[in-house]
């Protein structure tokens, strides 16, 4: 690897917690395809659906109603900022995904907006994933993905589908909308799988 | 490089291998210090793909860790490392076809280069519509190369002003709103494919303003720089 001439750089103060090739951000930036879709709560459900006996369905009411957990993470956006101790509130996969037994392997989250994104279904249990609907104890703003998104943080941050509307099970893997346009399937932040072929 | 504004320069790239790529698509820029410390930023290629060179437009940020670098420190000869190109959704090709309406908000402009040069390159017939903002005459960035594609009949340029306009101007003055989006673009009748690019706060506003006036969101692809306001 060749010495930018001249760089100096800032060096992150807690380097230990930033993935390769990120910088830490304050700010909260936005990384979205379109426009931000504003859903009204009382048509807004949560669904999942697919490889299930039957589909599990929770209007936003609800879906507020179900047990929520304080969440405190690290966030890797793929456009590379990181945001340390992001602060969320919303409901563990694992209690979503205990109301639809499954035999499936793989989730499709869909989104408003016509959004989706893969993530195997091992990585959303186990604790290590959310749908969040507060954020810094505020509700979800829509520029950031409200009234509800996904939230892996394990993942670059696009897999944290903004907008969700649920979660389709599947047998196999398939692609959602970035992972079709050049992103990786997997994208791990520490592994820097930010492209196909990473 | 080319001093664009006095915060923006143009930056053109001998790159070896370089496989093409699409009108929109960007690169990323991996910086290296003597200890091995790196950093990346994404930049949008503002040049053709038809063009000899691929170029980068960069704004500088005071207080930004790789933008002042780029447009200060930075010399003919010197190497920097890069990666692409990447992003194929921000995009576009004759084939995808039109109406076109390019929005951008300052540096915003750097993508929508490399579109209006493919466009004319490959004799492009699909009607094109942009409307760009900028805070003011000095910081609008391609002026000249604007003034040239705005002789072409298929090309439609718009421009509006924030903060500070010449006493004879004869653009547009103030923030973009649902109006000016209206009277520069394409009515919703027509279905524009429309692009919009810029800091986040922008793109935000005329996404908003565009889907208030009707507009299908599944035609409109966006581009967000990061910071706020134009
Ligand atoms: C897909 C993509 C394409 C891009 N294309 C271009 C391009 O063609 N030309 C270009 O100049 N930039 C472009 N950017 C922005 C660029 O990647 C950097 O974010 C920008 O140059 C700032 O980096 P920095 O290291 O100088 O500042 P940083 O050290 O990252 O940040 C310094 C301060 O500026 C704020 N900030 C970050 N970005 C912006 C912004 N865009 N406007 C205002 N404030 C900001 C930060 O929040 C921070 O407070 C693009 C970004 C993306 C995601």
């Amino acid at each position: 690897m060749a010495v930018s001439r001249g760089f100096v750089g800032r060096r992150p103060a807690d380097s230990a917690r930033v993935p390769p090739g990120q910088y830490v951000t304050r700010d909260f930036p936005v990384l979205s395809a379109g426009p931000t879709p504003y859903t009204p709560l009382d048509t807004w459900d949560f669904t999942v659906r697919g490889l299930v006996n039957r589909p599990v369905s929770w209007s936003w009411q609800a879906f507020r109603a179900l047990p929520h957990e304080n969440i405190t993470v690290d966030i890797h956006c793929v456009t590379k900022w990181t945001k340390l101790d992001t602060t969320w509130s919303g409901v563990s996969l694992d209690t979503l995904l205990d109301a639809a037994p499954t035999q499936a392997s793989y989730a499709l989250a869909f989104c408003d907006g016509g959004y989706t994104t893969n993530v195997p279904l091992a990585d959303l249990r186990g604790g290590q994933a959310w749908v969040v609907d507060e954020y810094d104890g505020q509700p979800l703003d829509p520029e950031h993905g409200g009234p509800a998104r996904l939230l892996v943080p394990h993942l670059y941050f696009w897999k944290s589908a903004k907008w969700i509307r649920g979660l389709e099970l599947r047998p196999a893997d398939e692609p959602g909308f970035w992972e079709m346009f050049g992103y990786h399937n997997y994208g791990d932040p520490w592994k820097e799988q930010r492209y196909q072929g990473d | 490089m080319t001093v664009e504004t006095p915060r923006v320069t143009t930056i053109a790239l001998a790159i070896r291998d370089w496989p093409g790529h699409r009108a929109g698509q960007h690169v990323d820029v991996r910086l290296t210090a003597p200890d091995g410390y790196q950093t990346e930023r994404s930049y949008s290629i503002a040049s053709a793909p038809e063009d000899a060179d691929v170029s980068l437009t960069v704004e500088r940020l005071d207080d930004g860790e790789v933008s002042p670098y780029l447009v200060d420190e930075l010399r003919p000869g010197d190497e920097i490392e890069l990666r692409g190109p990447v992003g194929g959704y921000f995009a576009w090709d004759n084939e995808l076809g039109g109406p076109l309406f390019l929005v951008a908000g300052g540096s915003g402009l750097v993508p929508f280069r490399s579109m209006l040069r493919h466009h004319r390159a490959s004799g492009s017939r699909v009607p094109v519509r942009l409307l760009c903002s900028a805070r003011s005459l000095e910081l609008l960035i391609y002026r000249e190369e604007l003034i040239k594609l705005a002789a072409d009949d298929l090309v439609d340029v718009s421009v509006t002003l924030t903060r500070e306009a010449p006493d004879d101007w004869r653009g547009y003055r103030g923030r973009i709103d649902p109006a000016l989006l209206s009277t520069t673009g394409w009515s919703a009748k027509e279905e524009p494919l429309t692009y919009i690019c810029g800091p986040t706060a922008f793109v935000e506003t005329a996404a908003a303003g565009l889907v208030a006036l009707g507009h299908d969101p599944g035609r409109i692809r966006t581009e967000r720089f990061g910071g706020t306001g134009v």
